[in-house]
């Protein structure tokens, strides 16, 4: 039988206000265990939460850049269970009405455009984290994460491949990004993934039984864990099982997934309106204020590039993956004249190797735009070629000096000079008889050969296309 | 005339005046305190941090840099928390916990200078409406030994009454100042919601919860609401409305008012001795040119059973903090997680704080939530509309506040529906988040105090105070003190 497979991905978004949803303590990652939990974390006696308007801005901007609904009232509901890293004993989250209704997001896989839905986004309040390992069979407790705002963003069961899933997920990632309301560092945890599988005959209506994933906190583990969790599915059904609706949990280790809590297992979490809290409520100027906040979205600013800058759809789509780099990307154009796909070449290429080979972000480079550019330009006026250039820039990230100063100092400016180049093809083939001989009967793939040697007797320096040029005079001479 | 006879505004005066020293009046309490503590109206008193206090207020009298409340001594319920103190909600739970902060409350009167004589004994999470719930134990009821003080703010009732302290916050969830302040003969008022700060005041129905002051006289109730009311940024259900100046209108004529006797408080289940003191003093009001208008509370019937879903069902989650993994008792003995949540909550909690957690967990389960909770909240719309009518006919609304008198230690603890009851005429002014007030209006025939049940519009706390005010510059039932607390 063919299968469909249907997925659904509810992903939480750690927002990066400076404090707490609902207390004034501090979000920063990677403090001392519970120095960064107030009283109001703590859930001590008699303590209330206090809403943090700056984690709705970006809950709204979120909205307005998916092209959902704002609700302009939205209701906050407590989720009750009892855990040690819960210290209240409930969440303080959105049931019924969140603050961002019904949206969609466009994804691109193997060149076609998909809408995916997104049914809602929700405000809420993280857990801390239970540590299980270094206290001799009894448990920590560490809140500092106790009270960080999350965003979680719920799509519709919309995508039918793990690649659709994960194509999903990256975009959802770099639009966080780009509007600067998650860090979307995925090994500490500020963007976190679960997926909801299932499978069905291929053409059938109803949706199968499905599986939540958990534990799925890389691209790639969310990929794999989505093809297992298929695999695993299909072999039940094939095998004459059920599927049953339950809660897995995702093994990274061994690549499997196995069984957490089955849908009897679940809680009642037993929601109810937050009392300590009242309806959070937008006003159309707050919106609107938020509105002029976005930025230019991925989307659109690739669209840009490819009718500003002449580039390719897949070029611009690099460019843009992430907004940094598109920043950076048209600071170099502005230091150029007609360099905008030279520049793209430069930044997608030689750039962007260096930065994965150090694990570099586009911040961290240690070429900013304008030293970047001004190499370019050398390429562009011909004081270097374009593999000289490479040279250049290896020196540059290296820190040994600006582009001029290394050109001058290493002695790498281009021979544009005719006779030299002349004098150097003569020396070339005066030692190279046998070739040259190849070449008069009509082999003339030794024509590289020339052409190598003469660059490899200027040390590179000779203009590759007045050696062409010079070299096809020169033979037809001979 | 010894100082506990004296009210907290004639305590002030001498104390600007330099008649008595802080430490000298906080001493006196101290002592009458410790004389009386048959009545168990406290849970904990610390001298040392009560005279510190008191010198400190002595200091800045002399400095000339105090106010009104400075050097004023005043108990606490224990369910405000207070840096450095015992607070134990009437609850074996919280039985070793200390705050590190002070409740917004407590935090006012130390600001204004008053010294914290000690925290009173409650019923457990404020749960109950006999003070029997603690796991402190009963109060007993100045008046009458043998009987309840009423709840939760019984602690606070019987030392107003007893004069073992001029003044005492409450808090009123379903009348927990107005009931006790009825059954022993003293002034209480619960203010609109939203009115005082919550923050700090351990939650027991956070819609409903508001924290109040019980003292001798109107006038001393003003004085100190004044000093606890007002907006807190702490408290997302605090409202930003300026605190008028409520002693200032104390004096205001009351000639044409508008007092709105509602049919369903004079009905059925009213106690005869107690419907005539309520008469009694409605006729006085006349005197003082007033004017009674019959209006109708039609749904209050439906109150007590609302009530007994919405309170319990945030309760039930309000008290999900108490799990024995971050502060207060732990169960010692435990195999693992569960039996550690299972055990410490089974031993932490009393049988009525345990009734309430379960009444709510089922009315919010899967399956029941639209049936329980969801109804619940409309009935509670319904009543509080019910009031915005009424009052569009009157000025403020009588009645009585309690259907009997004190009732005897043990009497209802076998049966929780008799028990609930007794909060028939208060529950609804909670669900409807409206200010309430009971005064001291007479004594049945044998000799227990009758409370005046007045109801007033929202956030005008000031129209109750000064109606209070004016019938006790005409009656002296609020200067009654019980026999043998003289």
């Amino acid at each position: 039988m063919e299968w469909e497979t249907v997925i659904g991905l509810e992903v939480h978004a750690q927002l990066q206000t400076k404090s707490k949803i609902f207390s004034s303590a501090s979000t920063a990652y990677g403090a001392e265990p519970n120095t960064q939990a107030c009283n109001v974390d703590l859930a001590l006696p008699g303590v209330l939460p206090v809403m943090n308007v700056e984690a709705a801005r970006m809950a709204v901007k979120f909205g307005l850049a998916i092209g959902a609904k704002v609700n302009k009232r939205s209701v906050f509901a407590r989720k009750n269970y009892f855990y040690p890293d819960l210290p209240k004993g409930y969440q303080i989250s959105q049931f019924e009405l969140p603050i961002v209704g019904l949206g969609e997001l466009t994804v691109n896989v193997d060149g076609q455009e998909k809408v995916i839905g997104i049914t809602r986004a929700h405000l809420e309040e993280d857990a801390g984290k239970s540590l299980h390992e270094d206290f001799q069979g009894m448990t920590g407790v560490d809140l500092n994460r106790a009270g960080t705002p999350l965003l979680e963003i719920v799509s519709e069961p919309d995508m039918r491949s793990s690649k659709e899933a994960v194509a999903y997920l990256k975009k959802l990632h770099k639009l966080v990004r780009y509007l600067e309301i998650c860090d979307g560092n995925m090994q500490e945890g500020s963007f976190r993934c679960d997926a909801n599988v299932s499978v069905r005959p291929k053409g059938q209506k109803e949706f199968g039984t499905r599986a939540e994933l958990k534990n799925i906190n890389s691209f790639r583990f969310v990929e794999k864990a989505i093809e297992i969790e298929i695999e695993r599915q299909i072999d039940v059904i094939e095998s004459g099982g059920k599927v049953v609706q339950e809660t897995r949990l995702y093994d990274s280790v061994n690549d499997t997934t196995r069984s957490m809590r089955s849908k009897e297992e679940a809680n009642d979490y037993r929601y109810f309106p937050d009392p300590d809290l009242p309806p959070l409520v937008l006003d159309d100027e707050t919106i609107e204020a938020v509105r002029k906040t976005l930025p230019e979205l991925p989307d659109i600013k690739r669209e840009r590039f490819i009718k500003e800058y002449g580039l390719t759809a897949y070029d611009a789509g690099v460019l843009t993956s992430s907004r940094e780099l598109a920043d950076y990307y048209e600071s170099v154009c502005s230091f150029l004249k007609d360099g905008a796909k030279l520049a793209a070449n430069w930044v997608s290429g030689e750039l962007s190797a260096y930065l994965n080979k150090e694990t570099k972000d586009i911040t961290e480079s240690p070429i900013n735009a304008e030293q970047l550019a001004s190499l370019l330009a050398r390429i562009q006026d011909q004081t270097i070629s374009g593999k000289i250039a490479k040279d250049v820039f290896e020196a540059v990230w290296a820190g040994e000096g600006s582009v001029d100063d290394i050109i001058d100092k290493k002695g790498l400016k281009q021979i544009t000079d005719t006779g030299a180049i002349e004098k150097i093809i003569d020396e070339v083939l005066a030692n190279n008889n046998t070739q040259v001989e190849q070449y008069k009967n009509g082999q003339e793939k030794v024509f590289g050969f020339f052409v190598g040697q003469v660059m490899k007797a200027s040390k590179g320096k000779a203009n590759p296309g007045q050696v062409n040029e010079l070299l096809k005079k020169k033979l037809a001479l001979v | 005339m010894s100082y506990h006879q004296k009210t907290i505004t004639k305590i002030s005066a001498d104390l600007q005046a330099g008649k008595v020293s802080s430490v000298e009046l906080t001493q006196s309490f101290l002592d009458r305190i410790e004389k009386f503590k048959e009545l168990n109206a406290f849970i904990t008193v610390d001298p040392d941090f009560a005279l510190d206090q008191a010198k400190a207020a002595d200091a800045n009298i002399k400095k000339g840099k105090s106010s009104a409340l400075t050097g004023c001594p005043v108990a606490h319920k224990d369910i405000f928390c207070t840096d450095g103190l015992l607070t134990t909600c009437g609850s074996k739970i919280l039985s070793n916990f200390v705050a590190p902060y002070d409740a917004t409350v407590i935090k006012k009167f130390k600001t204004a200078g008053s010294v914290t004589l000690g925290k009173t004994n409650m019923d457990e999470f404020a749960m109950g409406s006999s003070n029997e719930t603690s796991y402190y134990g009963v109060v007993k009821n100045p008046w009458d030994q043998d009987k309840v003080p009423g709840g939760s703010s019984g602690g606070s009732a019987a030392a107003v009454a007893a004069r073992l302290a001029p003044a005492a916050t409450g808090t009123d969830t379903g009348g927990s100042i107005r009931q006790p302040a009825a059954l022993t003969g003293i002034t209480g008022i619960k203010p609109s919601y939203g009115r005082v700060s919550r923050y700090g005041m351990i939650a027991f129905a956070s819609s409903l919860d508001q924290g109040g002051i019980m003292t001798q006289t109107a006038d001393d109730a003003a004085l100190l609401l004044r000093e606890m009311a007002g907006f807190d940024e702490r408290d997302s259900t605090s409202v930003d409305q300026a605190v008028p100046d409520y002693v200032a209108t104390l004096n205001d004529n009351l000639k044409g008012l508008k007092i709105g006797l509602p049919e369903e408080y004079f009905g059925e289940g009213l106690d005869n001795e107690v419907a005539s003191v309520v008469e009694a003093a409605l006729a006085e009001y006349k005197k003082l040119g007033a004017e009674t208008v019959p209006i109708s509370l039609p749904n209050s019937n439906l109150a007590v059973p609302c009530y007994y879903v919405l309170a319990p069902a945030e309760a039930s989650s309000n008290l999900s903090r108490f799990d024995g993994v971050r502060y207060g008792l732990r169960a010692k003995e435990y195999t693992n997680l569960d039996d550690m949540y299972e055990k410490t909550r089974a031993e932490g909690f009393g049988a009525e704080v345990k009734r309430r957690i379960m009444i709510g967990a089922y009315a919010l389960s899967a399956g029941y939530y639209d049936a329980y909770y969801l109804k619940a909240q409309q009935l509670r719309r319904m009543i509080a509309d019910d009031f915005t009518e009424a009052f569009k006919k009157c000025d403020v609304i009588m009645g009585p506040v309690t259907p009997t008198t004190a009732f005897k230690i043990g009497d209802k603890t076998d049966d929780p529906v008799a028990m609930y009851l007794n909060d028939i005429y208060t529950i609804p002014v909670n669900l409807a988040g409206l200010p309430g007030m009971s005064i001291p209006a007479g004594f049945d025939k044998v000799g227990m105090p009758v409370g005046l049940h007045v109801i007033g519009q929202y956030f005008n706390e000031a129209k109750l105070l000064n109606v209070a005010h004016q019938y006790q510059q005409v009656t002296d039932w609020h200067q009654q003190i019980p026999p043998g607390f003289e």
